[in-house]
Order: structure tokens, then sequence, then C-alpha cells
């Protein structure tokens, strides 16, 4: 059933990830992944796994949670770490056949990039976890505040992606209910070859389109009527205020930086990038 | 033998979850031949989700489904059948309307149900008929119709199908007063050419005592009375507990009563008031 579809994937809560400003998370996720490449061992990549979960814990976010939304990139994983496997050729050689050999070193670098992927995909996912998308965009427009220095409509662009964002729910509903009143009129939307499936969905793409529009136009109308004229001189109901709690935050991450500096200086000698 | 025939079906949305919820709980009803029935209840009550069930756009959770004497759920490659055989008609039906020509989208149903070219064009006129759109309009676009035409259209796409059973869910939300009219008698006149079930969804109690022979009053997803219109707006009191009412002519005439003139129970429409408080006039009482 469409119903079940799940978009975005926010998980309530009330932990300290949750009440961190959305705006130094997003900042926060970017150090992250950029501390990640950044990594050239495994001892400083396993701080950075190690802080990832402290993340966790901090967000109580379950694991099987974070888990669920890594399934999705299992197959890419896998490919990375076996192309890894076959194209590293420096090192012993551990077991070989005919031209194809599998050295140490090979295996180090499958590792070690499986672990640098899954590293990317869960601290952005906790990052998405722990804020909902009204609020990532509420914190993406006051990032990106500056580019209005260049004419780009930051504003605008920050509207256009929540009213998406809210729209989503209410178009999954329309689909259901057409594909239901499309179907009580005999329409076959589940048998049929690739192009009879396709032509299925004329019926339903077609009065969704027509309904998005109207539904457009009346959001249009229904802003103005409450003299909505774009960003300039709007003011806020939540205003973004640091607080000590992100401060907090931001001096952890200047700690793993160091951090990960210092491991990769030390063990230079087991450098594998 | 009754056409429609529910035994104990429950529907529950996101079953087997913690956020498991009985839209319909036990249902048994049995609906004869030929009714025309309301179905009426608060929002949220379970109308729509029983209705879904008559044509099996839903599956029970448990329970059975008879339609016509025949379990629905026996043979489910059948249920495309049963959806000829039940036309279900939706709220605010024109937002379904698709096709390049009104023409084509009432022939949408006659379509799917494989019948010849023939065939589908002499449903398409006779439903064009039914619901009295000008047969200039069929060449048209949908969506250059005006409001009421595009409903009317799109009742037509479900009476093109013939259906034994019509359910049409609120056919008169959102019409002003002529429309709403005009869509009652389109389905009375389909009832009586056809003889057809009709099951209405509805709620504007003036509706259901104007055309109905039997009410269905649904309450927190359970059917509460099933009986003659005469009968359940008996229970005014219960009904009003449901957040429902009866005809505002049903409560004029109480209040008239309590005030002394001698009204007898049981007026529903302003026709029967007509003929109540006439004779009352001409007396001279009150």
């Amino acid at each position: 059933m469409v119903r079940d579809l799940t978009i975005g994937q926010y998980y309530p809560g009330h932990s300290l990830l949750h009440k961190t400003d959305p705006r130094v998370k997003i900042v926060l996720t970017l150090v992250f992944i950029f501390i990640i490449f950044f990594c050239q061992n495994f001892f400083s990549l396993g701080l950075m796994v190690a802080a990832l979960f402290a993340g966790v814990a901090l967000s109580r976010v379950p694991l099987k949670m974070l888990l669920k939304s890594m399934k999705a990139i299992t197959f890419i994983i896998l490919i990375t770490a076996l192309l890894n496997l076959a194209y590293t050729t420096s090192g012993n050689v551990l077991f070989s056949f005919k031209f194809f050999k599998i050295t140490d070193e090979g295996v180090y670098t499958a590792v070690f990039v499986a672990v640098r992927i899954l590293a990317l995909i869960a601290g952005s996912a906790l990052l998405t976890y722990t804020t909902t998308p009204t609020m990532l965009t509420d914190a993406i427009e006051r990032l990106l505040k500056p580019l209005k220095l260049f004419h780009v409509p930051v504003h605008t662009l920050a509207m256009m992606m929540t009213l998406a964002l809210r729209f989503i729910p209410t178009l999954i509903e329309e689909i259901d209910k057409i594909m239901n009143a499309q179907k009580a009129r005999g329409a076959d939307l589940e048998s049929g070859g690739l192009m009879q499936r396709a032509k299925a969905l004329v019926p339903i793409l077609i009065p969704l389109f027509v309904s998005s529009f109207r539904r457009a136009y009346e959001l249009a109308f229904a802003m103005e009527c409450r003299c909505y004229t774009g960003g300039e001189g709007r003011t806020r109901m939540k205003q973004m205020k640091l607080k000590g709690l992100d401060s907090i935050l931001i001096i952890g991450c200047a700690l793993l930086l160091g951090g990960v500096i210092a491991l990769n200086l030390l063990f230079k000698a087991y450098n594998l990038g | 033998m009754p056409i429609i025939r529910l035994e104990n079906v429950t529907h529950n949305y996101g079953d087997k979850t913690p956020l498991c919820v009985s839209a319909i709980k036990n249902i048994n009803v049995a609906i004869e031949q030929g009714e025309l029935v309301g179905i009426i209840g608060h929002t949220g009550s379970g109308k729509s989700t029983l209705v879904q069930h008559l044509n099996g756009l839903l599956a029970p959770t448990e329970g059975k489904v008879w339609i016509d004497g025949e379990d629905i759920w026996k043979n489910k490659k059948n249920i495309k059948n049963i959806r000829f055989k039940v036309g279900l008609c939706f709220q605010y039906p024109e937002y379904q309307l698709f096709e390049e020509t009104v023409y084509q989208d009432i022939a949408f149903g006659p379509k799917n149900m494989k019948l010849s070219e023939e065939e589908i064009k002499q449903r398409v006129l006779e439903a064009a008929d039914f619901v009295g759109l000008d047969r200039a309009l069929l060449a048209k676009s949908p969506f250059d119709l005006s409001g009421g035409e595009k409903r009317r259209a799109a009742i037509a796409g479900v009476m093109a199908m013939k259906p034994k059973i019509l359910v049409l869910d609120e056919p008169t939300a959102g019409l002003d007063p002529q429309g709403r009219d005009s869509i009652l008698e389109m389905i009375l006149h389909y009832k009586k050419v056809t003889g057809a079930t009709v099951l209405l969804v509805t709620h504007s109690m003036e509706d259901v005592a104007r055309v109905a022979t039997r009410v269905l009053v649904m309450n927190r997803a359970q059917v509460v009375m099933y009986d003659t219109v005469k009968n359940v707006f008996a229970h005014s009191e219960e009904l009003e507990n449901m957040g429902l009412a009866v005809p505002q002519i049903t409560r004029i005439c109480r209040e008239l009563n309590r005030r002394g003139l001698a009204l007898e129970e049981g007026i529903y429409t302003v026709g029967d008031a007509c003929a109540a408080l006439l004779p009352l006039l001409k007396k001279g009482v009150g």
C-alpha cells in the first residue's frame, strides 16, 4: 500500500541531539564527513567510529533503525569492497588465480573503504533521524543566507523545499484515493507487461497532476491572503540561538579533528591510504 | 436472499502493529435487493471503510462479504467482476476524470469490462441520459465542464457499468441546492429504470428522509441501527448523542407539538409537514 511509505526518516524524540541547533548539526555533519575522509589509518577511523557510536547513544535512536537505513546501500558497499580487493595489486599475495590475485593490502583497503562508507551513511542518517524536514530546510535557509549577496533567492528556494516536503503526505493520500476510484471502475494496475502497466498509470497521473496544480493555486491564494510577499522583512516565530549544548558539540568535533590528525601522524607506519 | 450480506466483518488499519485501529468492528448486516439505503454516521465512524468492502477495494481482516450470494474473497481473481457488479462512486468523483473527452471518460469502465464497441457506445449514451448530461458535452474535454457537470460526468462513468448495486459516497457534497436535487433525482431515476440496489452515504438527514427506504446508522466502527426511515428517526435522542440529528423539519414539528399544536409524530420531509399543517391552518388553530 502507498500508505505505508514513509518519507523522510525523522525519529521523534527529546534527546540531546534532537535539541541541538539544526544549523550546528548540518555543519557538524559536513565536518564529520570531512574528517572521515581525512582518516588515513584504522586508528583514526576507529576513533571516528567510536565517536559515531557516542552520537547514536546521545540521539537515543535505536541501532536497529540506523541499520535499516544502511540496508539500501549494502550492494554499493559490497561492490566497492570487491573492486578494491581486485584492483589492489601491491603487498603480499594471499591468494592468486591466473591473473587474479588478492593481497593483504587489498584486504585492508577493502575493509577500510567499507567502514568509511558505512560511517558516512550512518553519520548523515543520524542528522535526518534527529531533525525534522522543516527544521532542516529552515537551517539550510539560514546557512545559505550569505548567498543573498550574489542574488541567489535563498528564501524562495527554502520555501519551495518546505512546501514540497509538506505536500508529500497529502499527495500520497491523493494517489491512494485516485487509485481506488479508478480501480472501482475496473482499472487493472497489477497485471500485464511493462507497456500495459505504464499505460495503466495514465488514469492516475493525469488526475494527480490536475489536482496538484489546483492545490498549488489554492495555496498561493491562501498565502497571499495572509500577506505573504516573499522573504523580505519576514520575521520568525522560532528563533534559532546557539546554546551551551551546541558549543559543547562543536568543541567535541574540534577535539575529534585534532585526535584524527594526531593518530594519522602517530601511526604513519600503518598508512594504507 | 439478501443481495449484500456482511458477516462479522472487521477491518483493522495497521493490523499487527502497535498502531492498529479498527475502522469497522464485527459488522453484521443484510441488505435486500432493491432497497435505497441511506448510510449515516459521524465523520470517522467507518462509513467509507464499510463501503470499500462491498466491491473488494478493501479485504476484511476478519469476516466475510457476500454479494449476490457469493463470497467475494473466495476467488481472488474474480474481484474485478465484483467491481463491475458493485459500482462505487467516491466522494468528489470529479477528481478522477482523466480522458480527453467526456465520452471516453465515461467509457473507461465499460472498456475495462471488455464490452464491444457498440455496447460501449450504447452504455455511454444511456449513462449520459441518466445523469442528464447534454450529448453535445460528450465531445468536450472533461476539464472544460462546470463543477456540477463534472460531477455528473463522473457519476455517469460509474453508472455506465450498469452495476446491480450502486454505492455513492456523498454524491451531493459541495453542490448548490439545485445541483443536490438533480443528483438525487437522477439516482432515483437510475434505480427505477435498472432496479438496482442503491447505497447512499450522506450527512444530510433531509436527503435520507427524501429518498431512502432504509437507514443504516454507524457509530464508532459499528452498525448501531439498520431500519426503516421512520423507525430510525424515532430515536432522535440517540442520534443526537452520536453527533447526528433528525431532519430540521422534524425538529420544528416536534417543537410545534410541544407548544401545543396537535401534530403527529413521523414528519420527516417538508411535504409531510405541509400535509399536516395545512388542514390545521384552514381550521384556524394556533
